[in-house]
């Protein structure tokens, strides 16, 4: 069903200029379906900026990006609508609605976009809740009266109530004790498997670039660097990739996930 | 996706469930249908965007009453969360009813999917129920919100005369700043809009009384009449208003934000006090703003209506003047005056308190402000009136 190199995500030459600087100078990157690609680099080197742009929310200063063989770039109401619809979005701070209860925020977009009757909407968003492992006590409640680590949960539930083909996940460890973001690491790759989704997460946590991704693209100088398995790119020769990944905390989560991690993926 | 093929489904056919094998002959069709044989075969996509469609299908099909339905799932195309959701649901209503279904030929990851779904309905499958209260009880319940409320108020009053207490010892934390940014802010500011409404009140209260006095050929009577009436109460009472319109909001809003960002935690955490840095100097500024702005208002009022009383009743400026100091005591002008630090101690204690109280969600920061504003003017009419009658005891 699924085709190994079926590219879901084609960036080609983008170039971002923001605040007076150029962000991206040319940016090529490829997201096969199915894959889970992590995106790196160091602080201000335009990770979100780049997430942004493929959710059609910071103009480009020129380039195309393809989501679904569709352009986005200055796409129509129409087409974008129906990109998407397609995909979902974790972003850093959750984005929940605040004055919504979970279970409303998590049933808001079948709301939106189905033409479901209302138990139906209820049932089917619950069942996301539970799948990203809350339970329907916490249905009810604000998310003011959650946990960080509920909240993400609750961001994801909502992210994949559509059952999108594709979700974005802006540093969904971050902020999150090791045991809860190892769990949620857990759950990425869960729902990964049995929703056969295609996930690009931005993420800081060399434990969990270790542990879920595929691919990890680095982002430096305005391009992209490198796109290889984390085991190939910590032996990239680049000076801001070794730098990146030979510091202290590079090097224990990279002896854990050899020791003591299960191969996964590659 | 992009082609959604709706198959033909007549409704008197609906209605002959008998026939449903006939129903679902055609190629697009996500269900086809042997009563006979007790075989179901899916095909197709199941996902959400044929949810409302499947769901009408496995609706209107009438099952056997016993036995066994196996369902071959060997035709589906595309399998989603929805998709597993709807015919475990199916399944189990069956199961209910006594008939076993049996899915067979589907993929494994089709499986998965239903299994995982599966496990987790039954695993924790209901929410909690939420009970309304009876209409008594609701009353009770907004009664006592409210009675607690206003002892939050009391409590947060008490807190900051304790606070201010504490600082008049204390020159050093002495916010002068923050306390002339809000008096330029909320005074200075404010400047434009007070003398334009002001002036336009005076013009129309000259106007209004005018018609009746120049019946009776007193037409020099308006000077006592707006003299004492803005002096006393329109001067005040409507700067405060306009205040607690401009002010109040912007205070709870600013609060309000800033304690979702949870700055004011901050604050707390450096040894620094909200009430020293936020609260006070807000408080401080509107009470020395608010006369000053009365004294405007008060201005404005009288050149109003000194303007509509030359055009409309004959009276020239100069016999206007003439006129008011001997009618208008300075009492008056001093009695409204001193009703505007009370009034400015409402607006910036209420504003403050409600800023304060926000939650941590959007929507507390439109309630409370829309409350800040309404409390305050609620507040200022109620303390008007009370003035209103204690100057009439004392015979003022």
């Amino acid at each position: 069903m699924k085709r190994p190199n079926d590219p879901i995500i084609e960036i080609k030459n983008l170039k971002t200029y923001l605040g007076g600087s150029w962000v991206h100078k040319d940016v090529n990157l490829t997201v096969n379906r199915g894959e889970i690609l992590g995106i790196v680099g160091g602080s201000g080197s335009g990770k979100t900026t780049l997430l942004r742009e493929m959710l059609c929310l910071t103009p480009v200063a020129s380039g195309s990006i393809r989501i679904f063989n569709e352009e986005v770039v200055n796409a129509s109401r129409k087409v974008l609508l129906s990109v998407q619809r397609r995909w979902g979005v974790l972003f850093q701070q959750n984005a929940l609605f605040s004055s919504l209860t979970l279970l409303e925020n998590v049933a808001f977009p079948l709301k939106e976009h189905t033409e479901l009757d209302a138990t139906s909407i209820n049932d089917l968003a619950l069942l996301k809740i539970l799948m990203a492992g809350l339970s329907a006590d916490a249905a009810v409640k604000y998310p003011s009266e959650l946990s960080g680590g509920m909240q993400k949960r609750a961001g994801l539930a909502r992210a994949i109530v559509l059952d999108p083909e594709l979700i974005f996940l802006d540093e969904p460890t971050a902020g999150l004790d090791p045991n809860t973001a190892a769990e949620f690491d857990e759950l990425i790759l869960n729902l990964q498997s049995t929703m056969g989704l295609t996930i690009v997460m931005i993420t800081h946590d060399l434990d969990s670039l270790w542990r879920v991704t595929n691919r990890v693209a680095f982002l430096g100088e305005g391009k992209v660097l490198c796109v290889d398995p984390m085991s190939k790119l910590v032996k990239n020769p680049n000076p801001m990739i070794q730098a990146f990944f030979s510091g202290p905390r590079g090097r224990v989560a990279e002896e854990s996930y050899q020791h003591g991690g299960q191969d996964h993926g590659n | 996706m992009g082609h959604f093929t709706w198959p033909i489904f007549p409704q008197y056919l609906q209605n002959h469930p008998i026939q449903a094998i006939l129903v679902s002959m055609t190629d697009q069709d996500q269900i086809q249908y042997d009563a006979n044989a007790h075989q179901l075969r899916c095909q197709g996509e199941w996902d959400l965007a044929h949810l409302p469609h499947l769901q009408q299908i496995l609706g209107s099909l009438s099952w056997p009453t016993q036995g066994e339905l196996v369902t071959d799932g060997s035709g589906i195309k595309k399998m989603d969360s929805a998709g597993a959701w709807i015919l475990t649901q199916w399944r189990d209503k069956l199961k209910q009813q006594g008939i076993n279904v049996d899915f067979q030929h589907f993929a494994k990851e089709q499986q998965n999917l239903i299994s995982l779904i599966q496990h987790q309905l039954e695993t924790e499958g209901t929410l909690p129920k939420v009970t309304p209260l009876p209409w008594l009880g609701k009353i009770g319940k907004v009664t006592i919100d409210y009675l607690a409320q206003f002892q939050k108020y009391l409590a947060f009053v008490g807190q900051l005369s304790l606070e201010a207490l504490r600082l008049v010892g204390h020159p050093s934390h002495w916010r002068f700043p923050a306390l002339a940014t809000v008096v330029y802010r909320n005074g200075y500011q404010a400047l434009p809009i007070i003398a334009l409404l002001s002036l336009m009140i005076g013009v129309v209260m000259t106007y209004q009384m005018g018609l009746q006095l120049r019946n009776y050929g007193a037409n020099i009577y308006i000077v006592d009449l707006l003299g004492l009436s803005i002096l006393r109460e329109f001067g005040p009472l409507l700067t405060a208003i306009m205040v607690a319109g401009r002010t109040g909001s912007a205070f709870t809003a600013q609060l309000g934000i800033m304690k979702i960002n949870q700055e004011i935690d901050a604050l707390d955490t450096m040894g620094v006090t909200s009430a020293e840095l936020l609260l006070l100097p807000r408080i401080l500024g509107l009470f020395i703003a608010l006369p000053l702005l009365t004294v405007w208002s008060d201005v404005f009022g009288v050149i109003g209506g000194m303007m509509m009383s030359n055009n409309m009743l004959g009276i020239t400026w100069y016999d206007f003047l003439h006129r008011f100091p001997q009618v208008i005591p300075l009492k008056t002008f001093l009695l409204g005056l001193g009703k505007a630090p009370v009034f400015a101690l409402i607006i910036a204690s209420v504003g403050c308190f409600q800023g304060i109280q926000v939650k941590q969600n959007a929507d507390s920061v439109g309630q409370n402000t829309t409350k800040s504003v309404v409390l305050a003017i609620f507040f200022i009419i109620v303390a008007d009136a009370f003035f209103s009658v204690l100057f009439s005891k004392l015979k003022l």
